[in-house]
């Protein structure tokens, strides 16, 4: 009988032979002129499988040629430099790089860049700026919902999906009448948020954001 | 600035900015993704390598060897850093376990080494070929098994143990008694943001962007663990993802960051990676806690004892959970002990308050079961035993203490008389509803901290201090101070925080942030103001800061034009006599919770919070209310969710990810409701304001967990309060 550090010792062999063959193709990002700048001092003559792809990113059209294993959410944040979408956990588990994807809201984490050949994406950055707020960005700030600010820009993703979700009549675990239009209760709302994890705890205050913007006491 | 003798009449008296519910200034940045965390400084490092953590998987022995040729040759790797590799390496004064392990190992996914890639994919796949051998040794996992060989230890603020009067006669002797022991679980910090770095050296000097808590501790131990002077040392952290005592250390993404970057030649960035965080830096530490109440039939406390057992690291400390039943309520024979046994776990260290929000857990729950053995209403048993002295120093009175003001403004709002004190009698539908309470209390701490300020010839005023803002709203609340001192609309003024190079700040932690870093503040623009005066000719004692002019009798001058050309420039700081030591200074407040136990299921939910605080002046009524309902959703977390389970045999915590560690989530909370009393604190500061942090988490699981008892009648005395504690004796009601 093997002792559980002997199969620690082999797991992590197994994972490290697979790990390796599919690390022989890894290089740096290239990108095309409407990129900006990204790490590449590496050769050019190292890179043996890039793969490339093309998507719109708020608004504006973003060619990348990149690592294949490179998650959406690192291409934002690493090779588009859009780091308002936030690595929390990496692993589909908090939220907080919640981006909108033809409309609807996906944990970029959890997807890789080069799925996403074509597609829309709304990020943080796309909804508004400073200047120049989206009503749910200056409802988080006027009912402070929000603390550390890590999380925000994936509640504030989220919320904007939820209510175009509820619109669009899809229904969630809370609603009681799968063939009726899902109506914007609290417990709807409260479901819905639910894979945004705020440990800052300003959920209450997040709730009341939404609600104003969706035009109902929260 | 000496703060020697209580505050008298001054500037920030006047409330025009300060006490306002301003929304934060950082606000606008945060909600659109331009604020910038650790990990994201681009503009200032476009060209890093990227470093991926590899964490031991034993917890305690010595690695026998690690073969790195398969890492060596993967591709895009341009370093690997080890024990072996990276020179000498000392001990940050705040770490307990070296940051980076090997060959000894001193607990699980302690880092033992980083590799550096090009790209974050290449790290990580590389990190995947590292293959260690280790020689394990055994060790002590298990509190409960290793508890009788704890040693007095003294913790946060105060000595191991307290005696006053004769505690064990007294309770003897007490015609009412309760003796009970509680259990409070490891407890993970899972702040949003991972600790992440990215460092570059220019020739010996390094820069630090990154994120914590405390800069000029960060500069101290990153300067001692690589043996290099602090002065080659810059940190940088101007927005921090979220800390709760997580990031008031130096943890090994900043270390290794610099080492990789050293070793590559290169600007090197590591984020720790979820799954490591959980075993590879600080958290929580588990509580034994044996308490013991003696009573009067009318309900006077004779005797109070508060026992505690906690685990950690060889050079750790202890949790402290004794700290708070010192001064809470009165009893003239008392007695608190805290023992601290050797764990071989991660590192236990400061989680949002510290001790007490581990004692308040517990505490609170005894003082609700004495008030029910006595037949008294548990916030009346509370009040009849309330104190304005320190009971174990009688001749300290407490500069403010507001307790019983709590309670009676909480039970009002709460509706506290409809409460049916036999349990399980309210029902609604499928639930079975309860109402619970409990003190909430926590030490207001008086720290040094000072800011520069600047007067520029369009009358900006330029705040520079160390301090960082986790959340908490130091942007803010120091734009408030400065915007009142100067006379200056808020948006004259702009905020620099999380620097090295600006003044050293109280930093943040033990709620001691707001008031102490704004104290600061306003020394640092009371000597602007008098460099102000004295270059017109006013007398600084009399001269008015106000719509942006300086004042003195009939003459006036526009900001603007004082500061001149070149602006004036002027840095100060609060030091602090012995207020605190001829005054207990404190923070109060009363935390009411319904809940509702599905009585076939016993699912917990909870239905509604309110929370009255006095903590001093409140600076900013709409950010320090955020700080408390904050802290109410960790304490609802603490009450009824969080653990860290402990794998007793292999040493770790086994649920180290968001999924597994959980947290509460939206649809845990209910609208939560809270109450300022006004309070002036004329001890604590020029600004006469104390923390509200962390008084906001202390209490509330205590109070969730009376509530379940209330609709249950189970009393589960072993956190957190999960549906398996209750069904078994759940009443049959269904």
């Amino acid at each position: 009988m093997k002792s559980p550090s002997d199969f620690e010792l082999s797991r992590r062999k197994l994972l490290a032979g697979s790990a390796a063959s599919v690390a022989l193709t890894a290089a740096p990002s290239i990108v095309n002129a409407q990129s900006p700048a990204v790490p590449s001092e590496v050769a050019i003559a190292e890179i043996s499988a890039l793969s490339k792809v093309s998507f719109t990113v708020n608004g504006t059209a973003r060619g990348l040629t990149l690592d294949p294993r490179t998650t959406l959410l690192d291409a934002l944040r690493e090779h588009l430099r859009l780091t308002g979408t936030k690595k929390g956990c990496d692993h589909g588990q908090c939220g907080a790089c919640t981006v909108i994807v033809g409309g609807r809201r996906i944990n970029s984490c959890m997807t890789l860049a080069v799925m996403h050949e074509g597609e829309r994406i709304t990020t943080i950055e796309g909804l508004g700026t400073p200047d120049n707020m989206h009503p749910m960005q200056a409802a988080f700030v006027k009912h402070d919902g929000y603390q550390c600010g890590y999380c925000t820009p994936g509640q504030i993703c989220s919320a904007v999906a939820v209510l175009d979700e509820i619109k669009a009549g899809i229904p969630s675990h809370v609603s009681a009448d799968l063939n009726a239009p899902p109506q914007l209760s609290n417990a709807e709302l409260r479901e819905r948020m639910s894979g945004n994890i705020c440990r800052c705890g300003a959920y209450s205050n997040i709730a009341e954001a939404i609600s104003e913007v969706a035009g109902r006491p929260a | 600035m000496r703060f020697e003798t209580p505050a008298t009449t001054n500037p920030i008296d006047q409330l025009t900015v300060i006490g306002k519910p301003i929304d934060r200034i950082d606000g606008p940045l945060k909600t659109t993704g331009t604020a910038r965390y650790g990990y994201e400084h681009h503009e200032a490092v476009p060209n890093p390598a990227y470093g991926y953590v590899v964490g031991s998987a034993i917890a305690k022995g010595r690695i026998a060897d690690m073969d790195l040729a398969a890492v060596k040759a993967a591709p895009g790797v341009r370093a690997i850093v080890t024990a072996d590799n990276a020179g000498k390496l000392g001990k940050g004064e705040r770490n307990t376990a070296t940051l980076l392990g090997g060959p000894e190992i001193e607990h699980y996914h302690q880092a033992i080494a980083l590799v550096v890639a090009d790209t974050f994919e290449q790290a990580r796949a590389a990190a995947g070929l590292v293959h260690v051998d280790y020689v394990k040794a055994e060790g002590a996992f298990d509190l409960a098994a290793v508890k009788d060989t704890g040693e007095p230890r003294p913790l946060f603020g105060g000595p191991a143990d307290t005696a006053l009067g004769d505690f064990s006669g007294a309770f003897a002797a007490a015609p009412v008694q309760l003796d009970a022991t509680y259990t409070t679980p490891d407890q993970a910090h899972a702040m949003m943001e991972p600790h992440a770095s990215i460092a570059a050296w220019t020739g010996d000097k390094l820069t630090l962007w990154t994120s914590n808590q405390m800069i000029a501790w960060g500069v101290g131990d990153v300067a001692k663990t690589l043996g290099i002077p602090k002065e080659n040392v810059r940190l940088i952290s101007p927005f921090v993802g979220g800390g709760f005592g997580g990031k008031l250390f130096v943890r090994s993404d900043a270390l290794l960051a610099a080492l990789g970057a050293r070793a590559a030649g290169r600007p090197v960035k590591v984020a720790l990676q979820r799954p490591l965080m959980f075993n590879n830096t600080t958290h929580r530490p588990a509580t034994i806690q044996r308490i013991r109440i003696g009573a009067t039939r009318d309900g006077k406390i004779t005797a109070i004892g508060h026992e505690e057992w906690s685990g950690n690291l060889p050079g750790g400390r202890p949790e402290g959970a004794v700290s708070q039943t010192r001064l809470l309520y009165a009893g003239a024979n008392r007695m608190t002990a805290t023992r601290l046994a050797a764990l071989n776990l991660a590192e236990g260290n400061a989680m949002r308050a510290p001790g007490e929000a581990s004692g308040m857990m517990a505490l609170e729950i005894a003082i609700d079961e004495m008030a029910e053995k006595l037949g008294i209403d548990p916030i009346e048993f509370r009040i009849l035993n309330d104190t304005q002295i320190d009971p174990e120093k009688p001749a300290r009175p407490f500069s403010q203490r507001q307790l019983t003001e709590c309670f009676r403004a909480g039970a009002d709002r709460f509706g506290w008389s409809k409460r049916n004190p036999q349990p399980g009698k309210v029902r609604d539908g499928r639930w079975t509803i309860g109402i619970g309470t409990a003190a909430a209390f926590r030490n207001n701490l008086l720290v040094k901290s000072a800011a520069r300020v600047r007067l520029d010839n369009n009358s900006t005023v330029t705040v520079e201090t160390d301090m960082t803002d986790i959340g908490t709203g130091s942007y803010t609340i120091i734009a408030q101070t400065a915007a009142e001192m100067m006379g200056v609309p808020l948006e004259k003024v702009v905020v620099r925080l999380g620097d090295s190079t600006f003044p050293v700040s109280s930093g943040s932690g033990g709620q001691f942030g707001g008031n102490n870093s704004t104290a600061g503040v306003y020394a640092a623009c009371v000597k602007l103001r008098e460099a102000i005066a004295q270059k017109l000719g006013f007398n600084s004692a009399e001269a008015e800061f106000a719509d942006g002019e300086v004042r003195s009798g009939n003459r006036k001058v526009p900001l603007a034009q004082a500061a001149g050309e070149g602006g004036l420039t002027a840095e100060d700081g609060i030091e602090y006599g012995d207020l605190d030591k001829k005054y207990q200074q404190s923070t109060f407040g009363a935390h009411f919770v319904e809940v509702g136990v599905d009585v076939a299921t016993a699912e917990i939910r909870v239905r509604r919070m309110l929370a009255v605080c006095a903590a001093g002046r409140i600076l900013n009524p709409k950010t320090a209310r955020s700080q408390v309902i904050g802290a109410m959703t960790m304490g609802v977390g603490a009450a009824l969710m969080e653990e860290l389970v402990v794998d007793k045999r292999a040493g770790f915590f086994v649920n180290h990810d968001l999924a597994a560690y959980e947290v509460p989530v939206h649809a845990d909370i209910p609208h939560q409701d809270m109450i300022f009393l006004d309070e002036t604190d004329p001890m604590s500061s020029p600004m006469k304001a104390k923390g509200v942090a962390e008084l906001g988490i202390c209490g509330v699981a205590a109070a969730v967990a009376n509530a379940v008892y209330n609709a249950t009648g189970v009393r589960v005395r072993d956190y957190p309060i999960t549906l398996d504690k209750l069904l078994e004796q759940m009443p049959n009601v269904g």
